[in-house]
């Protein structure tokens, strides 16, 4: 599957687009399909999100998993700091992302 | 340490408005990403995996409490209770919100901080021996002339749109501690045979893609014509330098592609139209700039004795502290890079603890060095213990300084959008594969270094053991490099072969460690043996 993903303006945090606006929550990424180019040009003439762009992901039990590990790190957190993770205390944190 | 006068505060004021009105404008969308992107850079501030990152520039890595604690405080009121201490002498914060950026800069302002020219393709901030002012083996104090150097780069109308980033050192002994010679300019203050003080100066080192050690260009430059020889040299750089392709676009490239000496002959040649301009301030210039660094006022008549009955605190000792100028005195550093810990991060609590030390026992200075640790430059060898005391209570005091655990690691996929591979949590299983410090002591002097992609951060090329992180397709993996260094013997180590997962690399480094234990002669390091017995032994321990 395709989903789309940046960084919120004011904050820098990650965002995903979940088919209405953006969302901090990967698990809540929609499928843009044929859509993402229009999206993101749509998004970036907006001005409401840094640098978006599409990236490839697989459906799981738990949402959506990116496919490249940097954006699965991006959608959790540093994996050297859980106290920061958007996962604080899931143990199951280091094997979504590695 | 040098103060801001009238016109460095108000320089760095009205940058904190025109910043304030730039941020304004991009959060209410009037100026597009592509529009403020560079203006952000020239104000330290990147855009990196969770989140903006600010990078602080810590001139030639000279600290005071004051500054010491706003960093703390900052840490705590718009990031996440931390900092990070980088190769540059630099501190980044990474938790960052766009709209706090002014206000951050607006704070900083207030004791003497900037974040100017810590990105973009123009002087970056000067960096300098941590031990400046207080080592035993310098001839002069360094940082006056760093000082000098940051005034005259500092908004240089030619210089500030170069090819590409440009990154001076300047050091003031024969002994390299600032990796002098992997910078694009790199300087070593001497004195002649007249017994003149002068400059060594070598042109086209770095790490990166293409790593090189900087040629000597001069062997000797009178002290009087420093900055007149620099601005030729960036001169025949900025007229030169390959603006068409990024990663040909650095001035060691230049330098590589026409030849050090015929490098030398055209800064030679620019440097004679150069001199009649009268750029090279009066001498009394340079005095006013170096009275800021006259020596505190040392005691007199102090003893070198420490009591050393306590065994940890002795390890702290042997291993932590190095011999100061001034009788009575002693160089201490606190290691960042407590086992398991992240290379170079400081807590807030860490950083109020650090300057209280600072302001008590060591002058009122702090260092941050190259290898992410931070040093009290100045304390009284009596004192010692309740420094030692106080850090250990803070979690701040490892006896570990240049031992395998003492790592410099970029802070790689963890954070940075460049990265290709995570740096931190490889250093943090090497450290604990390595914890027991008679192991380390027993392997002596070893200084290991991991990046996180090929821009080298983590000064890989330049590690006795190197590791560089790559993305092989889709996974980390990471190649293990022998027989660096960033001292006064500069070399560029050698990749062993094919790269490794995350846990083989450990055990390659411990097959590496292994062999050298196995043919060391009494008193060499590593890097020693390496170099006296080849690559290949290695190699074949590594993979049989």
């Amino acid at each position: 599957m395709k989903i789309a993903t940046g960084n919120d303006l004011p904050t820098g945090d990650v965002v995903w687009w979940d088919g209405e606006g953006w969302t901090r929550h990967v698990e809540d990424a929609a499928e843009v399909g044929e859509n993402g180019a229009a999206l993101i040009a749509r998004e970036e003439a907006s001005r409401r999100v840094n640098a978006p762009y599409i990236i490839d992901a697989e459906m799981t039990e738990r949402g959506p998993r990116p496919a490249h590990i940097k954006d699965r790190i991006r959608a959790r957190g540093p994996t050297v700091r859980l106290d920061l993770n958007r996962v604080p205390i899931d143990p199951a944190t280091g094997s979504w992302v590695i | 340490m040098y103060r801001y006068d009238q016109f460095d505060q108000s320089i760095v004021d009205a940058r904190v408005e025109d910043f304030r009105d730039q941020v304004a404008r991009r959060l209410s969308g009037a100026m597009s990403e592509d529009q403020f992107k560079p203006l952000r850079l020239m104000n330290g501030l990147y855009l990196q995996l969770h989140a903006y990152m600010l990078r602080i520039a810590v001139p030639y890595g000279t600290l005071n409490s004051r500054q010491v604690r706003m960093l703390a405080h900052i840490a705590r009121k718009y990031d996440r209770g931390y900092g990070h201490f980088t190769t540059r002498q630099n501190l980044q914060f990474n938790w960052i919100e766009l709209k706090d950026a002014p206000d951050i800069l607006a704070e900083l302002a207030t004791v003497e901080m900037h974040t100017i020219q810590t990105s973009g393709n123009c002087i970056r901030n000067t960096t300098s021996d941590q031990y400046a002012g207080a080592a035993a083996d310098e001839i002069t104090d360094p940082r006056p002339w760093a000082e000098l150097l940051r005034q005259w780069s500092s908004f240089h109308p030619e210089f500030t749109y170069l090819p590409r980033k440009f990154k001076v050192a300047i050091i003031a002994s024969d002994e390299d501690r600032a990796a002098m010679r992997l910078h694009d300019i790199g300087v070593q203050i001497v004195r002649n045979e007249a017994g003149a003080l002068g400059f060594k100066v070598f042109v086209g080192g770095g790490i990166g893609r293409t790593p090189m050690i900087a040629p000597l260009i001069r062997e000797f430059l009178p002290a009087e014509h420093f900055l007149s020889y620099l601005e030729a040299c960036l001169r025949v750089y900025n007229r030169y330098g390959r603006r068409d392709n990024i990663y040909k676009a650095r001035i060691k490239i230049l330098v590589h592609e026409i030849g050090a000496e015929e490098y030398a002959r055209q800064v030679e040649e620019e440097w004679a139209h150069v001199k009649t301009l009268g750029l090279d301030p009066p001498m009394s210039e340079f005095d006013r700039i170096a009275a800021y660094f006259t020596p505190p006022a040392w005691e007199e008549g102090l003893s070198d004795d420490i009591d050393l009955s306590d065994p940890e605190f002795k390890a702290w000792v042997d291993q932590n502290i190095v011999a100061h100028k001034q009788p009575g005195y002693a160089i201490a550093t606190i290691s960042l890079k407590p086992v398991g810990g992240i290379p170079g991060d400081a807590s807030a609590e860490q950083m109020e603890v650090m300057a209280s030390l600072a302001e008590r026992y060591s002058f009122d200075e702090l260092r941050v060095t190259h290898a992410q640790n931070i040093t009290l430059p100045h304390v009284k060898k009596a004192d010692l213990y309740a420094v030692w005391q106080a850090l250990k209570e803070a979690g701040l005091a490892t006896a570990n300084l240049d031992l395998i655990s003492d790592i410099i690691a970029c802070p790689g996929l963890d954070y940075c959008s460049l990265a290709n591979a995570r740096s931190i949590p490889l250093a943090q299983k090497i450290a604990e594969r390595f914890a027991p410090l008679d192991r380390q002591r027993d392997l002596g002097e070893l200084k290991l270094k991991i990046s996180g992609c090929i821009n080298a951060c983590g000064h890989h090329h330049a590690g006795h053991i190197g590791i560089l992180g790559v993305d092989r397709k889709g996974t980390e993996n990471y190649q293990l490099l022998l027989g660096g260094s960033g001292a006064e013997d500069a070399s560029l180590g050698r990749i062993t072969g094919p790269g490794f997962d995350e846990d083989g690399v450990v055990d390659a480094i411990e097959r590496t460690l292994d062999k050298y234990r196995a043919v060391r002669e009494p008193g060499e390091r590593f890097l020693d043996t390496y170099r006296r017995v080849g690559f290949e032994p290695f190699k074949e321990a590594i993979y049989g």
